[in-house]
């Protein structure tokens, strides 16, 4: 089978949404099958993501974590390296954070704490990803093998200090005491109320500009600096990159441990924006969903921004189904989300022939590109 | 084989082959580079399906689709990359796909006794229980022949067999093949090294530019001969473009480079190798003989376990070799053979593979910040002074077409204005129109007083762009020459291996008398 | 330490460890092939899902066993078609099959139980009950063999012993036939088995279907020998911690079962152990303990504990070059 190459905009804009339509009617086709309807989902779903301020707000918070782990997955898959341990990285930046805090936050004011807490959380999710880095590069060990297992590592850690050292003394509840008023990111509540501006009580907090911030900065970085030169060139090809006098070595730990940091930003939405103290359950999952998010954003900051939103809406409003419609559980989220890392991640090129033959098609059976001269002997 | 045709893209590989074997006798098939002799044998074996043409195995008609179908027809290949499971014995390896038993026991036990036999009557000997990450070179290749004799292989072809061999080994094959003639089996050997075909084949068949240009018995031909039919052309003299001036200071030495690669073959044997300002060397010499393995040792990609360098006014020794960036700031430039895993990043937009080596240039970055607009210009530039089409800097590299790639990637390099510049085929898949442009541009360099080392396996690039001409051969200099003293004669000697004293005597002698004049 | 002690503990190791041994013997069967499996434990939620409904719902053992099976051979085809025919990248179909299994068998326990995911539990006749219960009755009065054999080895029901013997069975497919030489030969060099004339994609989905079987076992264990019923993420990482125990076995079926085993032992110390101060330590952590199995594997992973050589063409999809 001739294999026509897709144009660039059609690689980075019709696939995609094509693989969202595909895992979007596996869905539906599921919905149906457990006698729901469909429509009607799709309806609730849009109108408690977005159909309400306080809706839009969870909307939002939830886009923000995904954010973080989107750009985590994109940053490692540019360097050419799969990052799993998202959710491990995720976990011990919020430790790193909630540790600090419970350190400090009596003592210190606001605006040293804040940014002493980021920086801690981003240490601890970078440290999280380089152990694993250095054993790929360095000893060989697969990253992607380490990354699991370093999740469950993080997971056990939490608990461990949590139960045995952070508890309160007394309570029941697996938490830590909370933070000082400093240690923590004032709400979107708060916020717009200093703007004069109304707007519901919701874990959304001004994280949000971190993430924002962040996605930029990713930008930037990886198209603008020799660095991001440097790492796309190894994550595209790694043969170019050594010829071009790039070390692999430290590219590996560059990558993942940007990526690592930036998955431990998650602390600071979670940890210090809403919960204001450590607790067990401030990840769940979203190191995952930032891979989702990651593929169906092309690795892009600005894809990743509205993959997250897209799956925060898919978030929020999957609760108000699960309100309102009887049988529907917020599991039917997480089954659409393993669907879309299918259908956009490992089978992303099964459709791309089709959509090719539809596409050239369409321009007038332009004949594929050149053929590279093949020179043989 | 009658009236074989193939053509790959604009490439004509094999144009109206005629090759008749006869039975029971070893045939030797010779040519340079892209000569088109793999591609016959490839279509012989089922590997391509030829466009035009006919086959006929033992007196019938053929029609081979795969490689299973050859194997059916009794032809059996020994390729020059072996084809072996590593961590399973030698045995194992020879059964595979043809395991005459589902319990492996009973059959290792049957194509053992089976095995036995083959080895006692060809005198092939592999150790079977040993795993093959266990044996040498020479071992596997003896397992991969056992391998197409034990599937009942009656014409045997194999691809270049002594390219990996010591001479040693080289012995013990030519004393397997006799046997094996002697005892009926049709061989193919697919050669350039005219030497061994004067010893071992009874006919041969040179080829040129997909085409056959000679076939003959051994007893009819005589080395020279052959060396001239493969060669083929007459060298003109007094070529457009020589320099008037003498090559100036030494800018780069390299001193007994000792190269072994991962399957401890050693392919350059304590080479040394000067290159001066103001004069183009090349290396000629049928590909595979080291001369990738040359340039990635002077360009910092790959570290010899021994011999020393000196560019620049440094010193390097195999112990802490230069790297490539070190090389870059020393002046050193290199066009690599390997355009697409190599030169450029495919999926980057020309205008970012454009600096690619150079990203960290003040000019290019700085403080880490790159300069887009700065990089967008120089790309501009290069591909108005290059000719690169089309013009677009965002376009993506991939889409560009082979020449054009090329034109790029020197137009990178050469813009840089280095000392010395390695280029590795610098013309390959470029069109005809830019060829000149670019021996133009090699020229200016080597007039501006840069030390140009081009590799190249087309001859003719070497005889039109060379002042002075290295041949190389199995890892060593088998001789070199001034432009002047280069001819069909002495070249394809030296390339086949045939006479190397004799020829760099004559190379000694020649400048002694050149010299003294 | 006395007998009753160390025959319960054996006992728990066992049981703990089939789940794992089964599901380790699936991955070795596909990553041996060549093909990476991430999924295993997507698949084995799947299949305990699968069993329970089927047994509630049929009221038969076999047939919950074939239903379980049957998923999960279904979702290794899905891998494999997205990895081995289309040349996807297989870790992240792995993964992708994981999510779905998470989602898909809440939805699905949800609509048709309504117990919040889980399934009601299966009655004990489709539960597998020992195997001897006899024999262990005899044996009771007797020193020594009375706990330690008895209560620890012959208490067992069916697939405890199933996956025993699945181990060195599974051992001889592979070294002793001429599929496991195939199957082995196409993990580390899949172009000489092309050119030998053996397909390398139908072998691929020959150890996947195997990978398939063995996966519903070990899920259909998990409810029809250990839990009753279905509970939502009931595998609790347990797919992973095979993954582990097949790379600290060195992708060897005996070696492997011997992680597994180690595994199953730490997992069933470690509840004997909280809050009891060891000697010369004093109180470990029981997270320590359960994290012990990862951290083990990285360790080895390191290099630490002698070298890990994967199969060679482990991830790399097939293509068909000329």
């Amino acid at each position: 089978m001739t294999h026509q190459p897709l144009p660039r905009w059609a690689d980075l804009v019709v696939l995609p949404i094509v693989n969202l339509a595909v895992a979007l009617l596996a869905a539906g086709v599921m919905v149906w099958l457990v006698g729901q309807n469909p429509l009607e989902v799709i309806t609730v779903l849009v109108h408690g993501a977005f159909g309400t301020t306080r809706g839009l707000s969870y909307t939002l918070y939830y886009a923000t974590t995904f954010v973080f782990t989107g750009l985590a997955v994109a940053v490692a898959f540019h360097g050419g390296l799969f990052n799993i341990g998202g959710e491990g990285q995720a976990i011990l930046g919020g430790l790193g954070t909630g540790l600090v805090a419970l350190w400090l936050s009596a003592t210190l004011p606001a605006w040293l704490m804040l940014p002493l807490m980021l920086l801690v959380g981003a240490l601890f999710g970078m440290v999280w990803a380089a152990v694993p880095a250095y054993l790929q590069a360095y000893r060989g060990s697969h990253v992607v093998i380490t990354t699991i297992m370093f999740n469950f590592l993080a997971s056990s850690l939490l608990v461990y200090l949590l139960v045995n050292h952070l508890k309160v003394p007394g309570s029941m509840a697996v938490e830590s005491a909370p933070f000082a008023d400093s240690a923590k990111l004032p709400s979107m509540h708060t916020f717009m109320g200093w703007l004069g501006i109304e707007w519901p009580n919701s874990p959304f907090n001004t994280s949000v500009f971190l993430a924002v911030l962040a996605a930029v900065a990713v930008y930037f970085f990886l198209w603008h600096t020799r660095l991001g030169y440097d790492l796309r060139a190894t994550g595209s090809s790694a043969r170019a990159a050594a010829y071009a006098g790039i070390n692999p070595n430290h590219q590996v730990m560059l990558a993942m441990g940007l990526s690592g940091a930036l998955a431990g930003l998650v602390g600071m939405n979670e940890v210090a924006g809403v919960n204001g103290r450590l607790m067990l359950e401030y990840v769940s999952g979203a190191g995952f969903t930032g891979i989702a998010v990651s593929l169906m954003g092309r690795s892009h900051p600005f894809g990743i921004v509205l993959a997250s939103i897209l799956f925060g809406a898919l978030f929020q409003g999957g609760a108000e189904v699960a309100f309102e419609v009887r049988g529907f559980s917020r599991d039917m989220v997480v089954m659409l989300q393993g669907f879309i890392v299918l259908f956009s991640g490992a089978m992303a090129y099964v459709l791309a022939p089709s959509v090719a033959w539809v596409v050239n098609g369409l321009r007038g059976n332009r004949a594929p590109q050149a053929v590279k001269g093949a020179a043989h002997g | 084989m009658l009236g074989i045709s193939k053509r790959f893209g604009p490439v004509q590989a094999n144009a109206d082959v005629d090759l008749t074997v006869g039975r029971g006798t070893v045939h030797g098939i010779v040519g340079e580079n892209g000569a088109g002799k793999s591609t016959l044998m490839s279509v012989l074996y089922g590997f391509y399906t030829s466009d035009s043409g006919s086959i006929k195995v033992f007196g019938q008609d053929a029609t081979i689709r795969n490689a299973h179908e050859a194997i059916a027809l009794g032809i059996g290949m020994v390729h020059q990359h072996f084809m072996l499971v590593e961590t399973l014995t030698a045995l194992e390896n020879v059964m595979l796909g043809a395991e005459p038993h589902v319990l492996l026991h009973k059959a290792e036990a049957l194509v053992r006794s089976r095995l036995l036999e083959l080895m006692e009557s060809t005198g092939l000997r592999v150790a079977l229980d040993a795993q093959v990450s266990d044996l040498s070179v020479g071992d596997r290749q003896r397992l991969e022949i056992l391998k197409a004799l034990y599937r009942g292989a009656k014409v045997l072809i194999l691809d270049e067999p002594t390219a990996v061999l010591t001479p040693q080994e080289t012995e013990q094959l030519f004393g397997v093949l006799a046997l094996l003639r002697e005892q009926g089996t049709t061989i193919l050997l697919i050669t350039h090294k005219l030497k061994e075909v004067m010893r071992l084949c009874d006919r041969v068949t040179v080829m040129r530019a997909g085409r056959v240009v000679e076939e003959v018995a051994i007893a009819d031909a005589t080395i020279e001969g052959l060396a001239e039919a493969m060669v083929g052309r007459k060298v003109q003299m007094g070529r457009v473009g020589d320099s008037e001036k003498a090559p100036g200071a030494v800018l780069l030495q390299a001193r007994g480079i000792h190269v072994r690669d991962l399957m401890k073959v050693v392919r350059l044997h304590a080479l040394d190798i000067e290159l001066r300002a103001g004069e183009i060397v090349g290396i000629a010499g049928v590909s595979g003989n080291g001369q990738s393995e040359l340039l990635e040792v002077l360009s910092g990609l790959l570290a010899p376990v021994r011999g020393s360098l000196s560019v620049g006014g440094r010193q390097f020794e195999a112990g802490a070799w230069i790297d490539p960036r070190t090389a870059r700031t020393l002046g050193v430039a290199h066009v690599p053979e390997d355009r697409h895993e190599r030169a450029m990043v495919m999926s980057f937009a020309a205008w970012e593979s454009a600096v690619l080596g150079y990203e960290w240039l003040p000019h290019y970055c700085r403080s880490g910040w790159m300069l887009h607009p700065e990089m967008r210009k120089s790309t501009a530039d290069m591909m108005e002074r290059f000719d690169v089409r089309p013009r677009d800097a965002q376009l993506q590299c991939s889409s560009f077409s082979g020449g054009n790639q090329q034109k790029l990637v020197l137009a990178r390099e050469l813009g840089q204005a280095p000392k010395v510049l390695l280029v590795g085929q610098p013309t390959r898949g470029v069109d005809i129109g830019a060829i000149e442009f670019i021996y133009g541009q090699l020229r200016a360099m080597r007039d501006a007083g840069c030390a140009v080392l081009v590799v190249s396996s087309e001859l003719d690039e070497i005889l039109a762009l060379s002042d002075r001409v290295i041949v190389m051969n199995q890892g060593h200099v088998a001789g070199e020459l001034p432009i002047d003293e280069c001819n069909e004669n002495t070249l394809g000697m030296l390339m086949i291996g045939g006479g190397n004293a004799n020829a760099s005597d004559r190379a000694k002698a020649a400048q002694v008398q050149k010299v003294a004049v | 330490m006395d007998e009753a002690m160390i025959g319960s503990l054996i006992a728990s190791t066992l049981r703990v460890s089939t789940p794992l041994i089964l599901c380790a013997l699936a991955g070795l069967l596909s990553e041996r092939a060549g093909v990476i499996d991430i999924g295993l434990e997507g698949k084995m939620l799947f299949a305990a899902f699968a069993a329970g409904a089927a047994g509630v719902a049929f009221g038969s053992t076999a047939v919950a066993l074939i239903m379980a099976m049957g998923t999960t051979v279904l979702l290794s085809w899905l891998h494999g078609f997205a990895c081995v025919s289309h040349r996807g990248d297989q870790v992240v179909s792995g993964v992708a099959i994981n999510i779905i299994a998470v989602g898909m068998t809440a939805v699905l326990g949800i609509a048709w139980f309504a117990q919040g995911g889980q399934t009601p539990p299966v009655t004990t006749e489709v539960r597998v009950q020992a195997l001897m219960p006899g024999v262990v009755e005899a044996l009771q009065g007797i020193p020594v063999l009375g706990q330690v054999v008895g209560q620890g080895l012959l208490s067992h029901n069916a697939m405890v012993y199933v996956a025993l013997l699945l181990v060195p069975s599974v051992w001889w497919l592979m070294f002793r036939t001429r599929f496991g030489l195939r199957l082995r030969a196409v993990g580390e060099n899949a172009h000489m088995v092309d050119a030998a004339g053996v397909s390398v994609a139908r072998m691929r989905y020959a150890a996947l279907t195997l990978n398939g079987l063995l996966c519903g076992l070990a899920g259909s264990y998990l409810v029809l020998a250990q839990n009753a019923a279905f509970v939502p993420n009931m595998t609790a990482g347990r797919g992973f911690m095979a993954l582990a125990a097949l790379i600290f076995g060195k992708w060897h079926p005996v070696k492997a079962f011997w992680a597994c085993l180690l595994f199953g032992f730490l997992d069933a110390v470690a509840i004997r152990l909280q809050g009891v101060p060891l000697p010369g330590i004093g109180q470990v952590p029981v997270q320590l303990i359960q994290a012990l199995p990862y951290l083990l594997t990285v360790i080895l992973l390191a290099g630490f504990i002698g070298r890990t050589v994967a199969p060679q063409a482990l991830g790399r999809p097939y293509l068909k070059e000329r």
